[in-house]
């Protein structure tokens, strides 16, 4: 048996010595610095820098192949004087706004859908994310071609179903264009909505709501005292992330529209893209993009102080 | 020589919480010494200081004849079995008793040689291939211990080992250690809670209460012999009764008076309590050390009791007793019958009687 | 299951639940008929009387052929994928480093770099991409996959760090304790113990991390220009426009092929997805 072995008498042997190298990863706040240096790192060359420049950018005239001079607030100035400007700040907002309350008022239905038993639930719930897996860019093409004024599919149908009696121009009307692209983005985001609402629905006890029902409250007396109260903090979470993504969206109305037809679809971010790459108007393009940043950091900042104060409750 | 010496050890947390306050501690070679104390006394901070988990704030920690504050946990020799056994889940029960020995690059033969032995030790050799998560409570606990085991430390360390299993299980696993400690002959510093884990495992006990020592000894000297109030009330169970009493002069010696009762001092404590006549001191008796009264008892030391509640344990009965308005428990034989109002006639045991300061509450 | 009568089962919730799932999924389904409808059905107007749009009753394989052969398109599929696995790795490695440091690490900055971090996910592309360009430009990656497999990880290692410390938190603190006793650096530890235990979150973190980055499209519009760096979503948005002309065949059976790879891996870890989504919206 091996007993002996632990009866052994040992003297205290000294500790091993370590390279400079293992004991300076020992201590927290170096191991802490190595472990973070290639994100600050990537983060610091491709965002902070970037993001420096582009405010530097936009105080110049540069233009692609040209370096530009100082002019101050300049292209700014031209901005706010600038009527498609002014349309597309219109347009983001609106585009941000409608499509925000749709995606979370569908999403929400859809999530309390879900949060049923049923045959094929697991199976639904995979297939319902699709929309928002598949590259926005291909799928934003599928659309454009439902759209399409000669060979629409959605004009078939409706015309069958008698709701409308001529052609129906989604993307080239200016008065539908904007109605179209937030439907397809409001297509692509319900899924988002859905899911995370649903996360968060399940971890509401569903005890709470027999209580209520208990207690006499009905369905939507049930959903908006017990329901929504525990459901906003996911809520305005998932609100946060997808309105900053909305408010900067490119690649729907890039691929949809161009911004047109006669810039009823121009928002920040193709604008900028439009001034600062397609006519080469770098500075210009710049300052579109900065010009987000306000609206965004002030709804960021709006948010987080939401979040924080409903957490606290 | 594998003892362990802590020096005038202290610990701060943020500036303002005194943890640990100056403790001085001489752990022998092959002892196995508790560390005992409600919750927040400073036990584990200390423990957490030997092992390398917890900085030191000041003061110094040697494990044979090294200063080890400046060592990680790596280096010391040492293994610590933790309150939630703390088993690696992605690993099997060989792979985890094994992780620190690969650590420290021991060549796979040795490796085997080791567990093997350990897990005979333990019987769990059945369980070697199995995931934690297959695994019971006592299993589980079985592993921790196999894993400090094989890595054959200086030291061992222990963090309320045995507070997650269920009471049966606790009493089983207690003698089990016990039989282990005489078996690995390891010396051996173990954190705890509870007063019986204290009392019957320790070779010696250092009770600790808001970060200071309060005695250390062993355990039969702090029971019968504790050094202040505090460690008379946390060891033994049912507690000692405490009942505070005037010292009056009075039939040739010290009286105790206290409204529900008064008792002669006994000849032997007299001369040590003479300071306090005209004051109010501390009585302590354990409920063991009260008897019912029968005529051996001198009347001096006898008082009247009304019953409250009964409570037969089989082994003993503990009475809760009514005296004057205080409240007493005595633990009295099997055999004796009593209900729930009787007056009985009580004896406290002259040579267990005890006596503590009321300000510093300190023994006399 | 809803209480109640059948008719208010059907009306509350299959119905509307059908509507949903029609809704979503048939834009998918119109790729799939186009893809495989002959040009003849394919150009035929709306109005026309035999206008039968959601069935074809002559499948053709030829635009999906055409595409495979006559464009650069299985080219492209190859960057993308190139360009998402490695800048995956990136952001994983980086991830998991910054996710141990910020959730188990005490040290002075923890605090401002984990907000740090986190503003920088709420930074949108849009935003950076005009100085980018130039920046990208003047390190001579422009027109490179190393472009985008640099400027990726921007938005996936924020996301990536903040899942996994999501997942690291919940690990107990004694399991690194004990395994640095037994003689693991805190490096190994990290490595032995604390990674593997955290692989369903190292495995959504790492689904997430390959869709969103396969999604991206102003980054590769801008960075890339010659036609055979292009990822999927720029190609097909670029290349199969010829003139004013939609080749619609093409298009679409390219919108299709360009979702098979993340559609598939998805089908995959389903599970780890929803654990991704979900996780990065609670934590």
């Amino acid at each position: 048996m091996a007993v002996s072995d632990f009866v052994v008498q040992r003297i205290y042997a000294p500790a091993p010595r370590r390279s400079v190298a293992t004991r300076l990863l020992e201590d927290e706040r170096w191991l802490a610095a190595v472990l973070l240096l290639p994100t600050v790192i990537l983060l610091g060359v491709f965002i902070a820098y970037p993001f420096v420049e582009g405010v530097l950018l936009s105080v110049t005239d540069a233009r692609v192949g040209v370096p530009g001079h100082f002019v101050g607030l300049a292209n700014f100035v031209a901005l706010f004087n600038d009527s498609i400007f002014r349309i597309a700040v219109w347009n983001t907002f609106v585009y941000t706004i409608v499509a925000t309350i749709f995606k979370l008022a569908l999403g929400l239905w859809l999530a309390l859908l879900l949060n049923r038993n049923f045959k094929g639930k697991a199976f639904t719930r995979a297939f319902i994310l699709l929309p928002f897996i598949i590259p926005t860019v291909l799928s934003t093409f599928a659309w454009k071609w439902m759209f399409d004024p000669t060979f629409s599919v959605i004009n078939w149908t409706l015309f069958q179903l008698g709701i409308i009696h001529s052609r129906v121009n989604w993307l080239g009307d200016p008065n539908l264009a904007l109605i179209s692209v937030i439907i397809v983005n409001v297509w692509r985001g319900v899924p988002f909505y859905a899911i995370s609402l649903l996360a968060g629905l399940q971890t509401i006890n569903p005890e709470l709501q027999e209580a209520a029902a208990i207690d006499g409250a009905r369905p939507w007396q049930r959903f908006w005292h017990v329901t929504w109260p525990l459901l906003l903090p996911v809520t305005m979470v998932v609100v946060l992330f997808s309105v900053i993504q909305t408010f900067a969206d490119f690649q729907l109305v890039y691929v949809l529209t161009g911004g047109g037809p006669a810039n009823a679809t121009q928002l920040f971010a193709t604008y900028a893209y439009q001034l600062g790459i397609g006519t080469g108007l770098l500075g210009e393009g710049a300052a579109i993009s900065l010009a987000m940043f306000p609206f965004l950091l002030i709804i960021v900042v709006i948010q987080l102080l939401y979040i924080r104060r409903v957490e606290v409750h | 020589m594998a003892r362990v010496l802590i020096r005038n050890l202290n610990k701060f947390y943020d500036k303002d919480v005194h943890a640990v306050k100056d403790v001085n501690l001489e752990i022998r070679d092959k002892e196995f010494v508790v560390l005992v104390g409600p919750s927040g006394c400073g036990k584990t901070t200390t423990l957490r200081m030997v092992a390398g988990l917890e900085s030191i704030s000041s003061g110094e920690v040697l494990i044979g004849d090294t200063v080890v504050n400046a060592l990680p946990p790596m280096d010391r020799d040492i293994a610590m079995v933790f309150q939630n056994y703390a088993l690696y889940p992605h690993m099997s029960v060989y792979d985890n008793m094994a992780f620190g020995l690969k650590m420290r690059g021991i060549d796979r033969g040795e490796i085997a040689k080791r567990v093997q032995d350990a897990a005979e030790i333990l019987g769990i050799g059945e369980l070697l291939r199995r995931k934690p998560r297959q695994l019971s409570g006592g299993q589980r606990q079985r592993v921790a211990l196999g894993r400090a085991i094989v890595r054959h430390p200086q030291v061992f360390l222990f963090d309320e080992p045995l507070s997650n299993l269920d009471a049966k299980l606790r009493v089983q696993m207690r003698v089990e250690l016990k039989k282990l400690h005489t078996r690995l002959n390891t010396t051996a510093v173990y954190v705890t809670h509870d007063q019986v884990e204290a009392m019957t495992l320790g070779d010696r006990v250092v009770v600790m209460r808001n970060g200071l020592v309060q005695q250390v000894g062993e355990p039969l000297e702090l029971y019968n012999t504790p050094a202040n109030r505090f460690v008379a009330g946390f060891l033994g169970s049912p507690a000692m009764n405490f009942a505070p009493v005037s010292v009056q002069d009075g039939n040739g010696g010290l009286r105790a008076d206290n409204r529900g009762f008064t008792i002669d001092v006994p000849a032997e404590i007299g001369p040590r309590l003479r300071p306090y006549a005209g004051r109010d001191v501390i009585l302590g008796v354990r409920p063991e050390d009260m008897q019912v009264a029968n005529g051996s008892h001198p009347p001096g030391l006898c008082f009247d009791a009304m019953v409250e509640v009964v409570e037969r344990l089989g082994s003993e009965t503990l009475l809760d007793l009514q005296v004057g308005e205080q409240t007493m428990v005595a633990a009295v034989e099997p055999t004796i019958s009593a209900k729930r109002g009787d007056k009985l006639r009580f004896a406290m045991r002259p040579e267990r009687l005890h006596f503590f300061d009321v300000t510093s509450e300190a023994a006399i | 299951m809803i209480e109640g009568a059948k008719w208010r089962r059907w009306v509350f919730f299959y119905i509307p639940l059908g509507i949903f799932i029609l809704w979503l999924l048939f834009p998918f389904y119109w790729m799939l008929v186009t893809s495989v409808r002959p040009d003849r059905e394919l150009y035929r107007p709306w109005m026309a009387p035999n206008y039968a749009p959601f069935w074809t009753n002559h499948p053709t394989l030829v635009h999906i052929t055409d595409l495979l052969t006559q464009t650069l398109f299985i080219r492209w599929m190859a960057n993308t994928l190139f360009i998402a696995l490695l800048s995956t790795a990136i952001s994983l490695f980086c991830g998991l480093l910054a996710g141990y440091a910020l959730s188990r690490l005490k040290f002075r900055f923890a605090g401002a770099l984990g907000t740090g971090i986190f503003i920088t996910y709420l930074v949108p592309q849009t935003l950076l991409f005009i100085p980018l360009a130039d920046i990208i430009r003047s390190f001579q990656l422009g027109d490179t996959p190393w472009a985008l497999i640099l400027t990726y990880p921007t938005f996936l290692i924020p996301f990536c760090t903040w899942l996994l410390m999501g997942y690291f938190k919940a690990i107990p603190r004694e399991l690194e304790e004990c395994a640095r006793i037994d003689g693991a650096t805190r490096w190994k530890a990290m490595l032995y113990i604390i990674f593997p235990i955290a692989l369903p979150g190292i495995l959504s973190a790492g689904i997430f991390a390959f869709t969103l980055s396969w999604n991206e499209f102003i980054y590769a519009l801008v960075f890339l220009s010659s036609a055979e760096q292009k990822t999927v979503s720029v190609g097909v948005t670029s290349e199969l426009v010829r003139g004013d002309v939609f080749y619609w065949g093409q298009l679409m059976a390219g919108a299709l092929l360009g979702s098979i790879p993340v559609a598939f891996i998805y089908s995959f870890f389903v599970e780890h997805y929803v654990a991704g989504l979900t996780g990065s919206v609670k934590g």
